[in-house]
């Protein structure tokens, strides 16, 4: 039990150095220049002396102008102490708080649709492999679903309920009007301009799970276990139990890995519907070679990716005796 | 008493149409016997067994009665038959080694089988544990998980959970094949104790293993190409029998005593037929070394003594 933990946390940690080291290098990769970017947005002064000036100050402030090894034990050192650097494109607030800003919208607008759809595409998907008249109604829609070019549904649902019905709002995380507090009518509008995004990523969520589900089962009330309780008379009740008892178990993995993306926000939706989530953040730090935001942005996917994948490993010692096998020391 | 099955025939649907796996099955087991069901891959032995206790597409009922006891299965009714599995009629799958729930402990697994059927699992359990030493198992296999269970447990313990209700007939499905010589043995003999101490009436042991069969089984019927070929006493089939089939099936099998590099071992020349499209009559004429006109009809299955039954045109005038 503790050789299986140490060997996984020591993977995990290793996993965490190479990602966060490739985190850093990516964006210092890039062409461009950062400052120079956001000297010439921000640009009222055309006196180049004046503009080489601010250049090596800012420079400056962000560690820019040390040699890259430095720069990038120094992101170490602020890492480890918590820091994450100031953004560029949000100058002068630091990346920690524009992340926090943006990570509750990204958690109530994913956590949500990524359970539900979980949930209730197994289940429908399991309903689905009971009978012929079912798994020819719910598969091919679950297929049509899943196949759909995200983005293309949600501009579709945005076009028909936003602008067509009029009944949702199409971009923002509550009203332009209001400002966040504590009140009926702000959560009102929060959760009106959090269904569009929430649907159409609950949708193509739904059928991606029926039909891995829906393969799984009849896979499984196929297997030999399946046939003996068959043979023995056992109700066919207990027999999908177990089939579905079984065939969960890749989903769970599947799972793991969608939670683990939570923190990269589900890019597309949000820029389809001005989300101010992670996602939407990412895209603006990208555009505007904001390094420390990037760098800020990924960290969060890094850490969201194998914190979830770690909870799943534990997870699936409770569920799959198979796997404790593994901890005496077997296997990896 | 025991097991009647009359002209049972059982197909197998395909895309290139029916495979005749079973043709016009007739004969009967006595309660308390055991009878080995032998022949060559593909004659029809496992199809017999399974299409008693659970008759799943693609096999198809064709034709002909199961009668247990005196009461008539409904083998071909797969909801109303439910009622007689595991209870009147029981398995010991080909596939044991894989037949429990991976995920399941395998006490608890029982339990929710037995409480499916409604049967008290707490009454149950004494005998359960009784059966356990019977079969040499420790009783907490029954707090472990199949994967905790090496390959000859799990098909001891399929054994213990398969025949736990007491069925009037047990099908065991090629139990010995995946397992050692010494594990073979074992395993047949406490197939014989479970009959002895009524854990089961009668059996019906399908196999290859003529010789496994000589060690425990009263009868022993032969297959070939879906047809019945013979069936009578062991010691009948082994020492005198009168199928020509069974004839080459029983001297192809090695002696003790008889030193092979002097004299060659023999198999049958030929091949059986494809059932997809058999040929009419009697389906070993083509290989049969006393075949004649006659034999282009479907033989009877005749007794030609008391507990002897030939399906051949040579016998027949015989009885």
């Amino acid at each position: 039990m503790k050789r299986y933990f140490g060997r996984k946390i020591l993977i995990y940690l290793l996993t965490f150095f190479l990602a966060v080291t490739i985190d850093w290098m990516i964006p210092r990769f890039m062409p461009g220049d950062p400052v120079r970017n956001m000297l010439t947005r921000v640009s009222v002064n055309t006196n180049a002396s004046a503009i080489q000036m601010m250049y090596d100050y800012y420079s400056h402030l962000f560690g820019l102008d040390m040699p890259l090894w430095q720069q990038y034990l120094s992101f170490w050192k602020s890492l480890f102490m918590g820091e994450l650097g100031i953004s560029v494109y949000l100058f002068p607030t630091p990346v920690k708080d524009v992340l926090l800003r943006a990570i509750p919208y990204d958690a109530f607008l994913l956590v949500p649709s990524i359970l539900l759809s979980w949930y209730a595409g197994n289940k429908f998907g399991a309903f689905a492999a009971r009978s012929k008249w079912l798994d020819n109604t719910i598969s091919p829609l679950s297929y049509i679903l899943t196949a759909t070019p995200y983005m293309w549904l949600g501009i579709l649902l945005a076009w028909f309920f936003g602008i067509v019905l009029g009944i949702f709002p199409i971009a923002g995380a509550y009203s332009f009007t209001m400002r966040p507090n504590l009140s009926w009518n702000f959560i009102g509008s929060v959760f009106h301009h959090w269904f569009l995004p929430f649907a159409s990523l609950f949708l193509v969520g739904f059928g991606g799970w029926a039909i891995g589900m829906r393969n799984m089962i009849i896979y499984e009330l196929e297997a030999d276990y399946s046939h003996f309780l068959g043979a023995l008379g056992a109700p066919k009740k207990l027999v999908r139990k177990y089939a579905f008892s079984n065939a969960v178990l890749p989903q769970i993995t599947g799972l793991a890995l969608q939670l683990g993306v939570i923190v990269a926000g589900a890019l597309v939706t949000e820029v389809v519907f001005s989300y101010p989530g992670i996602g939407y953040l990412l895209l603006a730090a990208i555009q505007n070679q904001d390094y420390f935001l990037i760098q800020g942005c990924f960290l969060f996917i890094i850490i969201g990716v194998l914190l979830a994948n770690f909870i799943i490993d534990i997870a699936y010692i409770l569920v799959d005796p198979r796997t404790r096998r593994g901890m005496t020391g077997e296997t990896a | 008493m025991g097991l009647q099955v009359e002209n049972l025939t059982i197909y197998y649907q395909t895309l290139s149409g029916d495979v005749r796996a079973l043709e016009n099955a007739t004969f009967s087991l006595e309660g308390g016997e055991i009878m080995g069901l032998a022949g060559e891959s593909g004659c029809g032995k496992t199809t017999l067994g399974h299409s008693l206790i659970f008759l799943a597409p693609p096999m198809k009922y064709v034709g002909g009665r199961v009668l247990l006891d005196g009461e008539e299965l409904p083998i071909q009714d797969m909801e109303k038959m439910n009622e007689f599995r595991f209870r009147d009629i029981s398995i010991i799958p080909q596939y044991a080694m894989n037949a429990l729930n991976p995920i399941r402990k395998i006490g608890r697994m029982t339990e929710e089988l037995l409480q499916a059927k409604k049967v008290d699992f707490k009454a149950v359990l004494p005998e359960l544990k009784r059966r356990l030493d019977l079969v040499k198992l420790p009783h907490d296999v029954l707090d472990l998980y199949p994967i905790e269970l090496s390959g000859g447990m799990k098909q001891r313990m399929v054994m213990v959970v398969s025949t736990l209700l007491d069925p009037s007939l047990l099908i065991a499905d090629e139990i010995t094949s995946a397992l050692d010589v010494a594990s073979q043995k074992a395993v047949a003999e406490m197939l014989v104790e479970f009959r002895d101490q009524d854990c089961c009436k009668s059996a019906i042991v399908i196999t290859h293993d003529i010789s496994i069969l000589y060690q425990i089984a009263d009868s022993i019927m032969i297959m070939y190409a879906g047809q019945v070929a013979e069936k009578a006493s062991t010691r009948t089939i082994i020492h005198s029998p009168r199928h020509p089939y069974t004839k080459l099936l029983i001297s192809s099998l090695p002696e003790i005593g008889v030193k092979y590099s002097e004299r060659q071992l023999t198999g049958i020349p030929g091949k059986p037929p494809l059932l997809l499209d058999p040929p009419p009559g009697c389906r070993f004429r083509d290989r049969c070394p006393i075949a004649f006109d006659k034999c282009l009809e479907v033989p009877p299955f005749v007794e030609i003594e008391k507990g002897h039954f030939v399906a051949c045109w040579k016998e027949a005038g015989n009885a």
